[in-house]
């Protein structure tokens, strides 16, 4: 489509123009996944405590964000009076612009994907960094008690589950020899292969050296976006709203928004990088025949199904109990794996060239 | 220590039975009901949304005697009465502040002629405050919507009055 | 074109941001400030097909760095008025770093201005495909090894350092034993009883 447009445009703004269509093309229907996925999240934790959720808006209640959605618009913004104003509103916008952000290195088949740089991953964890500011940020200019409360435990969860996050990709770049994720989804392919008679498995995780780190990235995932039970940053009981406590309307709406695109990227980042992406589940040549896209979006709402579900299942984790998690057991978990990892690649010279 | 404990404890095997408990939950029948299309029956006694009732030939009932007033713990009940051009005794004004209101009943009981009752009638949300300041108007109106409603209930509790 | 035209902007934004940070009055602005600054050099370090020290840039000095810089300033209980009074005290040696800085300042471009340096010469010039992750790595697993464990050897003394300064154990504390709590099983924890009518709860040794 690039080279289309760039026949009519020239090449210069006609690649311009072509890649404001591609991010249009991930945004729009992003936002829209987003609002599904908030009725689905409310629909699953529901039936999980034998409520019904949402069922009066539209057919079965599929409507029911877009009300949400419509009656947030409606209402006034309220700027405390004693916020900072400029960095007030400057958060939530921070927090949605980030979120939208990592999507674009996302491969959402083989060679569909806004940017296919070469430090793909590294960029995910660059923006995934960002995102700590919408929340610190908001925290403070809000000049309120609990939000600042919430600020800093959010801070300091994301910058401890960065940690972790990092060394459990640390070890599928080894294994994968690259940092690029069409690279990465690729080299997953055929898992044991040779044993099942060329009907290997897709995916990292069916390796058993990399299988802990996909349980330790689902988990740490959790604790990245803030999802219960790792939701210190809005725990009502004790923190109101967390740091949204003083938003209201349109800002609220962009944390909201922001949230969900975080987490359905990392449902993506956990389908990516340890279930075979865009690969079907078992190297088999019919399923190929179903593109890839299908199979990386039931990926990402398996994984999506299984956020929610813990968000039923699990009470919520103490403060020094998360950072216990983190530190003391994530950490050199992740850091151990790392070495196994390397030194199994080391021993069998797996992947190197020559 | 046992080996049994360190097992379940690295394959987080409490984590997994919890989420195979909710699992199950997901695929059971619903505990709750199909609210705004399904409603739970309520008792004859329930009390909810104020009406003014008419006699049968249309004479309304209220005859002023302000005890529905006296009696509100909440004072959300505001009465003005003045003689009517037939010589009997009317209210001209007849408020109830449906935001005071603590839906005690009292009022109802105090009634000497069952006037100011409060209906089966529980969904009566409105957008505006304003709009939940009840006049004599709206009560009657109440009244009239409601009235079989209200007559049904008022002969079930009877017997036990 | 292009490149020009983002050169300029991240360019200008990284010294406008950088002039901010001294410039703000408030200490949380001029952390963002330089958190801007960070960010838009990492900008021209993606110009410079550096790509992989520009994400390192924004991971480990915008996601790390700087939030605790945040965290710090965040905290500081600020008393312009005090800040203010020690101005004249500290002018001399302000003044003086601020000549020397100058002084670099006219040496770094009087030695621009007489010729670069000829890049062509340096030690291990970059082959031009490898992507720059393994051209990095290449150079810093062979040639620099050594400095590079050094450097490494000198952060993790300098950590271990940091934590020795500064912890003290605390005697009088009871803290939780999670791994002993994770071990209690119901049955050494529950006690059931038929109790018979009458009779006082034997609480088994335990105090009240």
């Amino acid at each position: 489509m690039t080279s289309f447009i760039q026949s009519y445009l020239g090449t210069g703004f006609g690649w311009f123009v072509a890649h404001l269509v591609y991010i249009l093309l991930i945004a729009l229907p992003l936002m829209l996944a987003v609002a599904m996925i908030i009725y689905a999240d409310r629909k699953i934790w529901a039936a999980m405590a034998l409520r019904r959720g949402p069922n009066v808006v539209g057919p079965l209640g599929l409507l029911q964000s877009f009300a949400d959605g419509l009656k947030v618009f409606l209402q006034e913004t309220i700027i405390p009076s004693a916020a900072n104003k400029g960095l007030f509103l400057l958060a939530p916008i921070i927090t949605f612009t980030v979120a939208l952000m990592a999507w674009a290195v996302i491969p959402f088949d083989a060679g569909l994907v806004l940017a296919d740089i070469n430090v793909g991953l590294l960029y995910i964890l660059a923006i995934s960094s960002l995102g700590v500011y919408g929340v610190i940020i908001s925290g403070w200019a809000s000049n309120s008690k609990y939000p600042f409360f919430s600020a800093m435990r959010a801070s300091a969860q994301m910058i401890s589950y960065e940690v972790s996050i990092g060394f459990v990709l640390i070890s599928v770049i080894l294994w994968s020899g690259s940092f690029n994720l069409s690279t990465i989804v690729m080299t997953q392919k055929g898992y044991y292969g040779d044993w099942l008679g060329g009907l290997g498995l897709n995916g990292h995780a069916f390796n058993p050296l990399l299988f802990p780190m996909a349980i330790v990235f689902f988990i740490s995932a959790l604790a990245e976006t803030a999802r219960a039970p790792f939701d210190l940053t809005e725990a009502e009981s004790e923190l109101v709203a967390g740091y949204q406590t003083e938003y209201s309307s349109m800002s609220f709406a962009l944390f909201w928004l922001g949230e969900y695109a975080n987490v359905i990227l990392m449902c993506a980042l956990n389908a990516i990088l340890f279930w075979g992406g865009y690969l079907p589940p078992i190297d088999w040549a019919p399923l190929y025949y179903v593109p890839g896209i299908i199979w990386l979006f039931a990926k990402i709402l398996f994984f999506f199904f299984v956020f929610s579900w813990v968000k039923a299942t699990v009470p919520r984790y103490r403060y020094d109990q998360l950072m216990r998690l983190g530190w003391k057991i994530f950490l050199p978990l992740s850091l151990f794996f790392v070495f196994l990892v390397s030194g199994f690649l080391m021993l069998t010279r797996y992947g190197a060239a020559g | 220590m046992s080996l049994a404990h360190i097992i379940k404890s690295y394959t987080l095997w409490e984590f997994v039975k919890a989420h195979w408990l909710t699992l199950k939950y997901f695929f059971k029948p619903k505990a709750t009901i199909n609210y705004p299309y399904e409603k739970n029956p309520i008792s004859p006694r329930f009390r909810g949304e104020h009406a003014l009732r008419r006699y049968p030939n249309g004479e309304e009932r209220c005859i002023a005697c302000k005890l529905c007033e006296a009696i509100c713990p909440a004072q959300a009940i505001t009465i003005e009465a003045q003689p009517r051009d037939d010589g009997s005794r009317r209210t001209t004004r007849y408020d109830i502040d449906m935001v005071k209101c603590i839906y005690c009943g009292f009022c109802q009981e105090a009634c000497p002629v069952d006037a100011i009752v409060e209906g089966p009638n529980f969904e009566f949300a409105t957008e505006t405050r304003e709009e939940l300041i009840y006049d004599k108007s709206k009560l009657l109106a109440n009244g009239d919507k409601w009235e079989r409603a209200i007559a049904a209930n008022l002969a079930a509790d009877a017997p036990y009055r | 074109m292009i490149q020009v035209f983002a050169f300029y902007l991240f360019a200008t934004i990284v010294v406008a941001s950088a002039a901010m940070v001294i410039f703000a009055r408030n200490p949380v602005h001029s952390v963002l400030w330089l958190i801007l600054a960070f960010f838009n050099a990492a900008g021209l370090m993606v110009l410079l097909s550096a790509e992989f020290v520009a994400m390192l840039l924004v991971i480990v000095y915008v996601g790390a760095v700087a939030v605790l810089f945040l965290f710090v300033v965040m905290m500081l209980d600020i008393d312009f008025a005090q800040l203010r009074a020690g101005f004249v005290s500290y002018f001399p040696l302000g003044g003086a770093i601020a000549m020397v800085l100058l002084v670099e300042l006219i040496l770094g471009i009087g030695a621009w201005q007489a010729g670069s340096l000829n890049l062509a010469q340096r030690t291990a010039p970059l082959p031009e495909a490898t992507p720059n992750i393994e051209a990095i790595g290449q150079l810093l697993y062979t040639r620099y090894i050594f400095l590079f464990e050094a450097a490494g050897l000198i952060l993790l003394v300098a950590m271990i350092g940091a934590i020795v300064l500064t912890h003290r154990a605390r005697g009088g504390t009871r803290p939780q034993n999670i791994d002993k709590q994770n071990r209690r099983r119901p049955e050494e924890a529950v006690r059931n009883v038929n109790q018979p009518v009458g009779q006082g709860v034997d609480l088994g040794g335990v105090e009240l």
